[in-house]
């Protein structure tokens, strides 16, 4: 089945083409990363997927429906959640509490002023939960804004994947980690999008292969291949355009 | 869980015994201005210090609901109505609201200066009508009523202050425990997070503008309540009361008490209330004054002075707060030296009459002798402030380091 679907996607800022008309197809359960260099348009095709910004042309569908024009709150309402490269989080709320407001609407507490958060029993605990496996539960009374780099991208993980969205987008989740971090990191989206739909944009290749099923090559803005991890390091094209020097070396 | 119990009783204790340890008329009078001001400063919080929403025109949900709350105090008396006055504060709730509803469907669209700006215009707009309804507002003589008709509450007719007091004391416990409350629920914390980061709120669900908006809906009612508590204390309402002028003393209360604390605006309607009652007895300069310590607040206590207090936790869990004692005096004392010296400069350079009294000193602004003292005494206290304050710093570090940390 597929789960989310964009029909010749394209935006402009200005005069400036960025998408210059995207066309893929994800398969539920499937995990699928996104690579291509630097300014070729993957955070912006998030963005477009995730509602932050608005396609200039083009169709966008989740489940069937079509998301195109949605603002985020909707579209993450239907089952789909992100993260940010850059990291994006509450930053005077508490560690805790990053992760509980991640999980009030999934859990049907929505706009609510008359639920006691410190009554809701399942929420608190799946809370505890989420933080476990990010490993942040020994900072849970810390400010999120006073965390080192790598437990704010632990954080900026964690909100997304708490809701337990059907579908992950991940932007660069590992970005400016240590090599031991990165693998915990990887570790923690293997578990926790085991039958879940994820799409990933990741720089290390060894990542990339590690984890996806099947891989997109976006560059200029348009994708010159998608195909399976094996497909696309034989592929001509994209050793040319992209992978080159990167996977000779690995 | 129990210490929280335990301050929310301290808390009403406080309310219930404060009349009987000081039960002269003055008192009664600013225990009643801080009930209002407590509600009203709070209230504000839920705007700003909770919600992120810089509001210059608070005093419209304030003002709208006290007239109405007037208003009604007339109809009970003329028999058009039939309740007891002790629901007034409700009926000022309702009305900031009402308005709120209204106008917070568009004002809170964005927080930021569009926000902000929005609510000055509306401030305006309102403070501008108020002088040309006058069939509603009175014009500049504003619009009175008479709390002590209508059905008598278990007996109670409202004509002493005491009586005031109790009923405002009631619904002051009352609005701090549901805007407490309302901090502990989805909208309430949904409201911190958009203040931090609207963008990553819609993210998780959230319409940051929905978000906003109920914020805003409850702020204006419990603005309203506060009017309506003025309506039954002060039985008249003005123009005043709904003006930026009013709008501007409720923000400098928040922020003195404190914006990043439930208790700060507490705290800062306390303080700016006995400032105003008791301050404007002696000099008519207060409002100077009320802005220096603003300033001074914002440069030196950015967290307001809950914030200062709480500054003191570590040292306090260390148990090594009374070490502080006397450092703070050392600092303290000469500090309190400038200010009043700064202050008898400033009176006497406003002074019409020839000699005055000040703190026991007779001061003449027309004396050399008056200004070459005070002259000396501020450059003396000064610098012995500046001087003292390395042991205030050393102290202060000693309180807040832990044991192991000296023997480094
Ligand atoms: N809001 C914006 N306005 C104008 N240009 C933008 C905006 N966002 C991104 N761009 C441009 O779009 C290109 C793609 O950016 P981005 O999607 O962040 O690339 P990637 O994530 O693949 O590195 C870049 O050249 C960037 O400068
Ligand atoms: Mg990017």
């Amino acid at each position: 089945m597929t789960l989310l679907s964009l029909r010749q996607v394209h935006k402009n800022f200005g005069e400036t083409a960025i998408i210059r008309g995207v066309d893929l197809n994800i398969e539920a359960g499937e995990r699928h990363a996104i690579i291509g260099p630097n300014g070729a348009g993957k955070s912006t095709l998030f963005h477009l997927i995730s509602g932050l910004h608005h396609v200039s042309s083009g169709e966008i569908r989740f489940k069937g429906e079509e998301i195109q024009d949605k603002p985020p709150y909707e579209i993450s309402r239907l089952g789909m959640a992100r993260s940010f490269q850059v990291t994006n989080i509450f930053a005077r709320l508490n560690v805790f509490e990053n992760i509980r407001c991640a999980l009030l609407w999934p859990e049907g507490l929505r706009y609510s002023f008359w639920h006691l958060l410190g009554r809701q029993d399942p929420l608190n605990e799946k809370t505890l939960a989420v933080l476990e496996q990010i490993g942040l539960a020994d900072k849970m009374h810390y400010p999120a804004g006073e965390l080192a780099y790598a437990q704010q991208r632990a954080l900026e993980l964690g909100i997304a994947i708490a809701s337990g969205a059907e579908m992950i987008l991940l932007d660069e989740p590992v970005a400016g980690m240590s090599h031991s971090e990165a693998e915990q990191a990887v570790d923690l989206i293997r578990r926790v999008t085991q039958d879940k739909t994820l799409i990933m944009v990741e720089h290390d290749m060894n990542i990339v292969f590690e984890v996806a099923d099947r891989i997109s090559v976006l560059v200029y803005g348009e994708i010159i291949a998608s195909d399976t991890p094996a497909a696309i390091r034989a592929n001509p094209k994209v050793q040319e355009a992209y992978l080159g020097e990167v996977v000779s070396g690995a | 869980m129990i210490q929280r119990v335990a301050i929310w009783l301290s808390y009403l204790g406080a309310l219930l015994l404060l009349p009987l340890f000081f039960d002269s008329v003055l008192a009664i009078s600013i225990f009643n201005q801080m009930a209002i001001a407590i509600v009203f400063a709070l209230s504000y919080n839920m705007l700003l210090g909770q919600g992120g929403m810089l509001s210059f025109g608070h005093a419209v949900y304030f003002g709208l609901g006290g007239f109405l709350a007037v208003h009604a105090l007339v109809m009970i008396e003329f028999e058009t109505v039939y309740f007891s006055v002790v629901l007034i504060p409700l009926v000022g709730g309702l009305i900031g609201l009402l308005a709120a509803v209204f106008i917070g469907s568009f004002s809170t669209h964005k927080a930021g200066t569009v926000f902000a700006m929005i609510s000055l215009g509306i401030g305006e707009l309102i403070a501008a009508s108020s002088l040309i309804f006058v069939g509603f507002f009175g014009g500049e003589a504003g619009v009175s009523g008479d709390r002590t008709y209508g059905p008598p509450f278990f007996g109670i007719e409202f004509l002493r202050d005491v009586e005031v007091y109790y009923l405002a004391a009631f619904w002051v416990f009352l609005a701090t425990l549901f805007m407490y409350l309302f901090t502990q629920t989805p909208a309430g914390r949904m409201a911190n997070a958009v203040r931090d980061n609207p963008e990553r709120a819609e993210f998780i669900g959230y319409s940051a503008r929905r978000v906003r908006y109920i914020s805003f809906c409850a702020a204006g009612f419990f603005a309203g309540v506060a009017g309506g508590l003025f309506a039954l204390n002060y039985e008249f309402i003005t123009e005043e009361n709904l003006n930026a002028a009013t709008s501007g003393r409720v923000l400098l209360m928040a922020y003195i008490g404190g914006l990043g604390y439930f208790i700060g605006p507490i705290i800062g309607a306390v303080i700016l209330t006995l400032m105003n009652s008791l301050l404007s007895n002696f000099t008519d300069l207060w409002m100077l004054y009320l802005g220096i310590l603003f300033v001074l607040t914002v440069l030196f206590l950015p967290r307001g002075f809950a914030g200062f207090i709480m500054m003191h936790q570590v040292a306090w869990i260390r148990g090594k707060l009374t070490t502080l004692a006397i450092p703070y005096l050392l600092t303290g004392i000469p500090a309190g030296v400038f200010a009043a010296a700064v202050i008898a400069m400033v009176e006497m350079s406003h002074s019409e009459s020839d000699a005055f009294n000040f703190l026991g000193l007779s001061l003449d602004p027309g004396g050399a002798l008056s200004w070459l003292l005070m002259l000396v005494l501020a450059s003396a206290s000064l610098f012995a402030t500046r001087s003292s304050l390395p042991q205030l710093r050393a102290a202060w570090e000693g309180a807040n380091s832990l044991p192991g940390d000296e023997t480094e």
